[in-house]
């Protein structure tokens, strides 16, 4: 059974850059353990909307909640907060001069103010978990982009997130490496990790997908399992969009 | 070759000089090591006070900067030891040539650290902030050492080149390398003592240059 109260409660966001709206008031709940896939052209918002849920951008207005805490509130830590939002990003973002296992010690260290060793520990734990234990002594450049993205997921899993965000995870990898990402994901699902995830990945969103978000223009068009929204879509948006998904 | 020996490597003057130029040397030496500390260490603190983004203070910066970058360091020598005694300020040649080079060294060093900080990607910025981490930790663990790395070519030849200024301080009377050169010429009309000067400043810079070439291998890594 799912927890009903939400880890993630977006409530009537909005965002512009200049002139240009990208967010046109985005209401969505994500429950604990539940893997929710956002999906939509380009341009159409969602990574903005990914990037408002740790405040990486500031929204014009409306509330982002993790865990029942306001984001915006002038008393919330945002640094404290960002610890329980894991993000992975499309192109890692790996600190390319520290080895792997250091990538993920720093924030445990400057953040979580644990010990060297405590943190070391934890770091290995978490490289374990990506199944890249035997890496943690390499850098960035010496490992291929699927490793480098498990990684990148080893750094935030090691701050024990509440949720976790993927932006486009595995758009900037070469296809036969996209597989060993999408693995660590599956692994988080079953392990019970609220996900967030912008990906275009379709067969992966129709195994790992508790509920599918469609957005353009700023705005959620409509949202349903996978099956509904891939299958039976009520919005021509969705159906035209999804079509060129299959293709 | 008689001539050119007695012209440039007088035995009999090198005997006499040579206490000079080792003086001289010191005084380069102490000079040049003072406007790079506190060249770059002022570059440096600019270019982090940049991040900051105060529109104002980044203006200040930004035409301090290129004033300083555009005037040639040998008429800021000359307008602070010469204008200044004039509104009551009088300084030691030692300071003017020093507080000089070390202004000239800050401004360019703060050109080169803000746009190796400018050149390391946003994702970068983006990651450490997603991971809790604050500006200033985001700044000293994740931005700076990459800039660093990526500054360090410019930077060393830069440094080198403003150093090798220490040389000015003939015209106010610093006693530095090229002015006990100088001096020692005037009095016997030989060119010795400048070839001992040149060797003089192939000691001091040779090691310096050898370095950043060694600093920027020992510091280079692939990209990721």
């Amino acid at each position: 059974m799912k927890a009903a109260t939400p880890i993630l409660d977006i409530i009537g966001l909005r965002k512009s850059f200049g002139a240009n709206e990208i967010l046109k008031g985005i209401d969505l709940a994500v429950r604990a353990q539940e893997t929710v896939f956002i999906i939509g052209p380009s341009g159409s918002g969602k990574s903005t909307l990914l990037r408002c849920c740790n405040r990486l951008e500031m929204p014009d207005s409306g509330t982002v909640r993790v865990d029942g805490v306001d984001l915006g509130h002038a008393t919330t830590d945002i640094n404290a907060m960002r610890r329980r939002i894991g993000m992975v990003f499309q192109s890692f973002n790996l600190y390319p001069h520290m080895k792997a296992i250091d990538n993920i010690t720093l924030a445990l260290r400057r953040v979580s103010k644990k010990s060297r060793t405590e943190a070391e520990r934890i770091a290995l734990a978490a490289l374990e978990q990506v199944g890249l234990a035997e890496k943690s002594n390499a850098y960035p450049a010496e490992l291929s982009g699927g490793q480098q993205q498990r990684v990148a997921i080893a750094r935030a899993l090691a701050l024990e997130p509440k949720v976790m965000l993927f932006d486009e995870p595995t758009s900037a990898l070469d296809p036969e490496l996209v597989g060993s990402v999408l693995a660590v994901m599956s692994d988080m699902r079953r392990a019970g990790m609220t996900m967030v995830v912008v990906s275009h990945e379709m067969r992966f969103a129709r195994d790992a997908a508790d509920r599918v978000v469609f957005m353009d223009h700023g705005v959620i068009v409509e949202q349903g399992t996978p099956s509904e929204v891939f299958g039976q879509a009520r919005h021509q948006r969705t159906r035209a969009f999804v079509s060129q998904l299959e293709r | 070759m008689e001539r050119f020996i007695d012209t440039f490597f007088k035995p009999s003057v090198i005997a006499s000089t040579w206490p000079k130029i080792l003086d001289g040397m010191l005084v380069t030496v102490e000079l040049a090591l003072a406007v790079v500390i506190s060249g770059l260490a002022v570059g440096l603190l600019l270019a982090l006070i940049r991040t900051a983004q105060i529109r104002l203070v980044n203006a200040v910066i930004i035409v301090l900067v290129d004033v300083l970058r555009a005037v040639p360091p040998l008429v800021m020598v000359l307008i602070v030891y010469f204008g200044l005694p004039n509104v009551g300020l009088t300084l030691p040649s030692f300071a003017v040539l020093w507080l000089v080079l070390a202004a000239v060294l800050a401004a360019f060093g703060e050109e080169i650290f803000w746009a190796g900080i400018l050149s390391v990607r946003r994702g970068q910025w983006d990651a450490a902030r997603s991971t809790g981490l604050t500006f200033i930790d985001t700044l000293a663990f994740v931005v700076l050492p990459q800039t660093i790395r990526m500054v360090l070519p410019p930077l060393v030849n830069r440094t080198i080149a403003i150093s090798k200024n220490t040389a000015l301080g003939t015209v106010i009377g610093v006693p530095e390398l090229l002015n006990q050169a100088t001096t020692a010429v005037s009095f016997i009309s030989n060119a010795t003592p400048l070839s001992l000067a040149a060797i003089g400043y192939l000691i001091i810079f040779l090691p310096v240059v050898l370095l950043g070439s060694w600093l920027e291998r020992r510091f280079a890594f692939r990209k990721a």
